[in-house]
């Protein structure tokens, strides 16, 4: 041990090595717990540079905007049905007998500062953040990113989906507004249509018959605590699985199943990922400043003897809602007791359906295709016809079912009568997926005869001419095309001194 | 291409020479990229503090959202502008290491699961069994105060209702309805007396009370002295998903659910005419008492609202 005695900045300067405090900081943590290493790589690891692999990105940070909005919507709700008297800024509810959830979330939006825009903010969240996981889901599903070995996060992703959707239901219910009251009783219905154990389900569920003082409270602890929790858990699986696994990357120049080519987590890729939080963040504050978002003072406190017209619920469960409007009335009753199929059909069975085929979907095609390989490199939609058509087919079906959630609007806007928006929605939702195959299908086909469409970075326009033919044309240059025709390097250990003599120290290599 | 090739030797000692390419800003023009993400650093860093100040003068929400929401934005533009166009542009390159172990390694774990677990539990099976069953039991029976402590036994009050024999219509003010207070072709939302503020009044008791022009009107067989002076009530919970069927056209004497459209004709035992809802909303037969108030003759004759697995065993 050194036994000078240190006590000018420059000789402190001098024994502090050549990374300064930096360095210390990482000695001092590297003898403990052993980081250099691992930390080293994890400033190394490459994100390949595709717009797509930002769809997971928008989804994050919206959970991180939802997280923050919501904690400080926690500090002002009340999750409690005892009814109150309204005495508050909104003067149109003055006097009126509401629960304390409906108060509360109505004092949070006028009476506290900042507050309308935080609710404003949590609500347009929660929409990005179902659609761009939705998004997310769709890209992974087309280029084949699912597939070996990474079927688990596939399953962790569509887990979370459903959580998403059913977080952003316990949510959305939680001011006991007119509109989202209605939104429980249906919940209550479907979970009373479930056979044997529907009833006592319901019982469970709301403490008693609808709508019971229970429900509010237990809603809430699963909005704000429960549900999350799972979430973060199963976002931090996914972000790990991802840092193991390493990324897919599209096949192009130098990129094998062996590498991964792209820009470096540190600082290349930080900044960018960082500056996209920013953007996501601001862009949803930017919503909520102008574009109003469930405004539960205009549909007033729940009362289950009122209703009111027109409404949808949120976007992500207007499947359900189109599904539960176009399936037939076909109840069933026999020995006594009644399976109301008009309402298990398409409000159980079919999402039950329809979630349990996404999460065997990596299992079924490995089957079809017997193939057994690892894949690092991604398909193009049109190296796989009959896959990408069936994924087209899926959302052909969703989409159909997510516009007959407004039979009513579109017959009121179209002034044509219900019924027969109501049938045509029927034949549309039976027929759309078979239509969307074959098209699909088709265009996978001819895209794939097309020479030189589709090679990345020699960026090609394909346009189909009016007599069916297809065309690829080369696209007008980018400022940054040229760049890309280097070869990838390694990140580097260090960075060798150029000859200037000016320069001193290690020459920062982001300028 | 070439000169790349003489960056081998460095690229393989994982060192790099400071005027590598791969280290080079992607801008063609670093000067004025820098300057436009300057001035968006400005925009944002001006527009944060505005957001600071609308907070402090409690200016009106769009302002504090405008203004947070745009200086983050700005802010992540230049951010994301910096490194794209001055940060390396490389690109840099990864070797994936196989995830998989080898044969040795996989067979030496399954060993140790197989080999020393399988036969501690081999040679003591009654120890395991026990174990197991005790595990097993604490399993179902931590399920009772998990799930049953939820709520009570829906037993019979799917089935019932409020409305007794003699019960007072009224509104949802308390007041009770007299012969002459609908005119033709309205329609009141009315409950059991005394409950009309209550969860259960409303959840499940409401009933939509709607004058029509014919007296004495027979709905279906059987119901002949259900609608005194053309006073028709039905549950207003729709039979599909029971949203209060709040609606009524009345041209067509339709009841119609805003949920999910189902349509039900009043003139008809409010059968469903269109629409998912797969049963009639049940009728409440009425009386006109002495004094010219409606009342119910009794209770419905059937489980108001939607279907559920032991509905059926009441109707047989």
């Amino acid at each position: 041990m050194s036994s000078d005695v240190v006590n000018t900045k420059r000789a402190k300067r001098q024994t502090a090595g050549p990374y300064g405090k930096v360095g210390n900081a990482i000695n001092e943590l590297d003898e403990r717990l052993g980081v250099a290493k691992g930390g080293r790589t994890f400033m190394d690891k490459i994100f390949p540079d595709h717009w797509s692999f930002m769809l997971g990105e928008i989804a994050l940070y919206s959970f991180v905007v939802l997280v923050i909005t919501g904690i400080f919507l926690t500090l002002y709700y009340i999750p409690s049905t005892d009814l109150v008297t309204y005495h508050g800024s909104y003067l149109p509810l003055d006097g009126q007998r509401v629960t304390e959830a409906f108060s509360s979330s109505v004092n949070l939006s006028f009476a506290v500062r900042g507050g309308l825009l935080m609710r404003q903010m949590h609500h347009w969240a929660c929409d990005i953040f179902v659609g761009s996981i939705v998004v997310h889901m769709a890209r992974i599903f087309f280029t084949g990113a699912f597939r070996k070995p990474r079927e688990l996060n596939w399953t962790i992703g569509t887990t979370l989906l459903i959580l998403a959707i059913v977080n952003g239901f316990l949510g959305y219910s939680l001011p006991d507004d007119l509109v989202s009251g209605t939104g429980i009783r249906i919940a209550y219905s479907i979970i009373l249509s479930i056979p044997l154990v529907g009833s006592y389900l319901g019982f469970w569920v709301f403490g008693g018959n609808f709508p019971g003082t229970t429900v509010i409270p237990r809603f809430y602890i699963l909005h704000v605590l429960i549900v999350p929790l799972i979430i973060i858990g199963l976002v931090g699986a996914h972000l790990f699985l991802l840092v193991r696994q390493k990324h897919t990357q599209f096949p192009g120049k130098g990129r094998t199943e062996k590498n991964v080519v792209g820009t470096p987590m540190f600082p290349v890729f930080m900044a960018k990922t960082t500056g996209f939080l920013f953007v996501v963040s601001g862009v949803i504050a930017l919503l909520g400043a102008f574009a109003q978002i469930n405004p539960i003072w205009q549909f007033g406190p729940y009362t289950a003897s009122r209703i009111s017209y027109a409404v949808q619920p949120d976007w992500y469960m207007g499947f359900l809602d189109g599904a539960l409007r176009i399936w037939p009335s076909w109840s069933f009753h026999s020995f006594g007791y009644t399976i109301p199929f008009e309402v298990l059909i398409p409000a159980v069975l079919l999402p039950g359906l329809l979630f349990n085929i996404a999460y065997v979907w990596p299992a079924i095609e490995r089957r079809f295709t017997k193939d057994n390989a690892l894949h690092n490199l991604l398909d193009r939609p049109s190296d796989r016809p009959k896959h990408t058509a069936a994924g087209v087919a899926t959302l052909a079906l969703l989409g159909m079912l997510f516009i007959a959630s407004s039979t009513d609007v579109i017959a009121n806007f179209f002034r044509l009568p219900l019924n027969e928006v109501l049938w045509a929605m029927r034949i549309l939702v039976i027929i759309s997926p078979f239509v969307a195959y074959p098209i699909t299908w088709k265009i996978c086909k001819e895209v794939q005869a097309l020479h030189g469409g589709g090679k990345r970075k020699t960026a090609n326009v394909v346009t189909r001419t009016a007599l069916g033919e297809y065309v690829a044309t080369p696209a007008p240059k980018y400022v940054d095309d040229e760049h890309q025709e280097l070869d990838a390097t390694p990140v580097p250990r260090f960075i060798v001194e150029g000859d200037e003599p000016e320069s001193s120290g290690v020459r920062v290599a982001d300028r | 291409m070439s000169d790349h090739d003489e960056l081998r030797t460095p690229v393989s000692l994982q060192g790099i020479a400071a005027d590598d390419p791969h280290l080079a800003p992607a801008a063609h023009n670093p000067q004025i990229v820098e300057r436009v993400i300057a001035v968006t650093f400005v925009l944002g860093l001006l527009l944060v503090a505005g957001f600071g100040a609308c907070y402090w003068v409690n200016a009106k929400p769009w302002t504090l959202g405008a203004t947070m929401g745009g200086g983050l934005t700005f802010l992540g533009i230049g951010l994301i502008a910096w490194g794209k166009y001055l940060m390396p542009r490389g690109p840099f390159v990864e070797e994936r290491h196989e995830l998989a172990n080898s044969e040795d390694d996989r067979n030496a774990l399954a060993a140790a699961i197989v080999e020393r677990g399988g036969g501690v539990v081999k040679r003591r099976k009654m120890l395991a069994g026990l174990l197991g069953g005790g595990l097993g039991i604490f399993g179902v029976v931590a399920m009772f105060p998990l799930l049953r402590s939820l709520g009570p036994l829906p037993k019979g009050t799917l089935f019932s209702t409020d409305w007794k024999k003699g019960t007072y219509l009224v509104d949802i003010t308390g007041r009770r309805v007299h012969q002459g207070d609908l005119a033709i072709g309205s329609i009141v939302t009315v409950y059991p007396a005394g409950l009309e503020n209550t969860d259960r009044g409303q959840a499940v008791d409401q009933t939509v009370l709607i004058r029509i022009s014919n007296e004495n009107f027979t709905t279906q067989k059987g119901r002949e002295t259900w609608g005194p002076a053309g006073y028709l009530a039905y549950s207003k919970l729709c039979t599909h998903l029971g949203c209060p069927v709040g609606l009524y056209e009345q041209e067509l004497q339709l009841l119609v659910c805003p949920c999910h459209q189902s349509m039900f004709d009043v003139t008809n035992g409010a059968v469903p005419q269109f629409g998912p809802a797969p049963r009639p909303l049940p009728q409440l037969p009425l009386y006109i008492d002495a004094d010219g108030y409606l009342r119910s003759q009794d209770g419905y004759d059937q489980p108001v609202g939607p279907g559920f697995w032991e509905r059926g065993a009441s109707l047989s």
